[in-house]
């Protein structure tokens, strides 16, 4: 199921699942992951799947490309490892002061806002992967109709916990951050608390997130 | 958990530009977008914890540039400061002067002023005994975009108090000498986009200079040169990164990682540093110019394990 691995610098190795993005490959990756968790290999130091790629840091000191290469190759893979992963519903609210993009994306997908919520929250979605900013969740895919690219300066500054779209895929920010995604709501949950010492991050690799629209006057409860 | 009676503190009369509190860093979260931080130059933070005599992971006071003006209050205690550095002790309105790698025992009411790190970057200040800070993730080391760490995730700030316990009562005297050696040319391993750059690009990426721009901190080092131009893409589909990756932006410009970087990026990666190379690169200031120099990676490993033996040989001549 890997296809290749080679080294990424001296410290790492770098499992190549395949280029296309979907599903089927991502689970093989997050298969993987939650086996390589389990694994306890020497000197591993973290690993970050992405859409089909799979990075293994380690600790030079412990091990090397070598011989982590052979005992990932040889892994033998626990099936249905997945039930690690849950079904997350997050509330967003859509209000114009949140939804700071939605004019644009009306005017570029060519069809009305209450159209682009309907098509938007009537899906469920994918984790493909987490980061990029601590718990920031890659999220897919989006109904085609609502493909639409990033906006061409991005924002210095997009609000914590401001729901984007991009493309096939969609995100929140889990902390205020420069970013380019188109901002369509914004939820009063936070995706990643920095005070839970156990598991900060709500949504992991692998998980499915369905969103539902509350009011502002929700929002606002949930917020006290 | 025992409270220690002793009131032994510091009080920040200046923050300094970017003081952290570090350690080794964090393991294992990088899938949910928390990067390893830790002391960047950890040769210097180990040397630091073995001149006082502490664990290997004991947290230190990180600067960069300018540090911190610091006033102690308490019983006598030992504290070091590692890397290229500035400092004096301001004692009953006397300035003394020391060196780095060498206890220096603080009296009650010193002040401790670290004015600049030398054609470097950072330093570090260790004491006979632990700052008492927040762990969170195994460490303390502060990580200020996700906000967690010790100090609440942020740097140190002016007016603020910084407890001290376990405060060794016999003052150890180690020192060592040592010389931080500087270097220019950076060790590389091909990366995985490697064949994303034209040949052009490639040699000059590899013959020309690179300026390390201002715009360099904890998360990477964003350099100035010749543009690397892309044949292929600009653009990758987002996937992991380690520290030391040198991502080519769509503009044509290389960034470093560095410890406190993103986890995930979508620029294509010509290469990364070599492990032994990154305490020296991470102690390169803006305004210096650096080439790179591509290795293998049977060379890299063997050059890094001299330097763990170079660094464990420091370690045991500390007396």
């Amino acid at each position: 199921m890997i296809k290749n691995i080679s080294n990424l610098g001296d410290a790492a190795l770098y499992c190549d699942f395949g280029t296309e993005v979907n599903k089927e490959i991502n689970r093989n990756v997050i298969n993987y992951f939650n086996n390589l968790r389990d694994s306890n290999f020497l000197g591993i130091t973290n690993i970050t799947p992405s859409y089909n790629k799979l990075v293994i840091s380690f600790d030079l000191k412990l091990t090397s490309f070598a011989k982590l290469k052979k005992q990932v190759e040889n892994l033998e893979l626990k099936k249905n490892n997945n039930s690690k992963n849950n079904l997350i519903k997050i509330p967003v609210c859509c209000a114009e002061e949140f939804a700071l993009d939605i004019k644009r994306l009306q005017k570029l997908l060519k069809i009305n806002e209450s159209k682009i919520y309907e098509t938007f929250f009537s899906k469920n979605y994918y984790c493909y992967m987490t980061g990029f900013i601590a718990g920031m969740p890659f999220l897919g895919d989006m109904d085609k109709s609502l493909f639409a690219k990033r906006l061409e300066t991005p924002r210095v500054k997009v609000p914590k916990n401001s729901i984007g779209i991009t493309e096939q895929f969609c995100n929140i920010y889990t902390f205020e951050s420069p970013g380019g995604w188109n901002i369509i709501g914004k939820t009063p949950v936070d995706i990643f608390d920095n005070k839970k010492n156990t598991e900060p991050n709500l949504i992991n690799p692998g998980d499915t997130i369905s969103f539902y629209p509350i009011s502002k006057l929700e929002y606002e409860k949930k917020y006290e | 958990m025992k409270k220690n009676m002793n009131k032994n503190y510091f009080e920040v009369l200046r923050p300094g530009i970017n003081s952290t509190f570090q350690d080794n860093g964090r393991n294992n979260f990088y899938h949910i977008g928390i990067p390893f931080s830790g002391a960047m130059d950890n040769r210097n933070f180990l040397l630091a914890n073995t001149i006082s005599n502490n664990e290997i992971n004991n947290p230190v006071v990180e600067f960069a540039y300018q540090g911190p003006k610091l006033k102690y209050i308490g019983e006598n205690i030992s504290i070091n400061v590692t890397g290229d550095v500035n400092f004096k002790i301001i004692r009953k309105n006397k300035n003394l002067e020391f060196s780095c790698y060498e206890n220096i025992i603080l009296e009650n009411n010193d002040c401790l002023d670290i004015l600049s790190t030398n054609r470097s970057v950072y330093g570090y200040l260790s004491i006979g005994g632990t700052f008492e800070v927040d762990y969170y993730l195994n460490s303390c080391s502060t990580n200020t975009k996700a906000k967690i760490g010790a100090n609440s995730g942020e740097k140190l700030k002016k007016g603020q108090i910084i407890h001290l316990k376990n405060i060794k009562k016999i003052l150890p005297k180690n020192k060592i000498e040592y010389l931080n050696s500087k270097i220019e040319n950076i060790r590389i391993i091909k990366g995985p986009h490697f064949d994303y750059f034209s040949k052009d690009a490639i040699d000059s990426f590899f013959s020309d200079e690179f300026n390390v721009t201002k715009l360099s901190d904890r998360m990477g080092i964003r350099l100035k040169g010749p543009k690397i131009s892309n044949i292929k893409n600009t653009n990758i589909k987002s996937e992991g990164l380690v520290k030391g990756v040198i991502q080519i932006t769509a503009d044509g410009d290389p960034i470093i990682m560095l410890s406190d970087h993103g986890t995930i990026g979508g620029y294509p990666k010509i290469g990364v540093v070599i492990s032994a190379d990154y305490d020296k690169l991470v102690q390169i200031p803006p305004g210096s110019k650096i080439k790179f120099k591509e290795i293998n990676l049977k060379d890299a490993e063997t050059i890094f394990k001299l330097y763990e033996m170079e660094t464990q040989n420091l370690i045991s001549n500390i007396k």
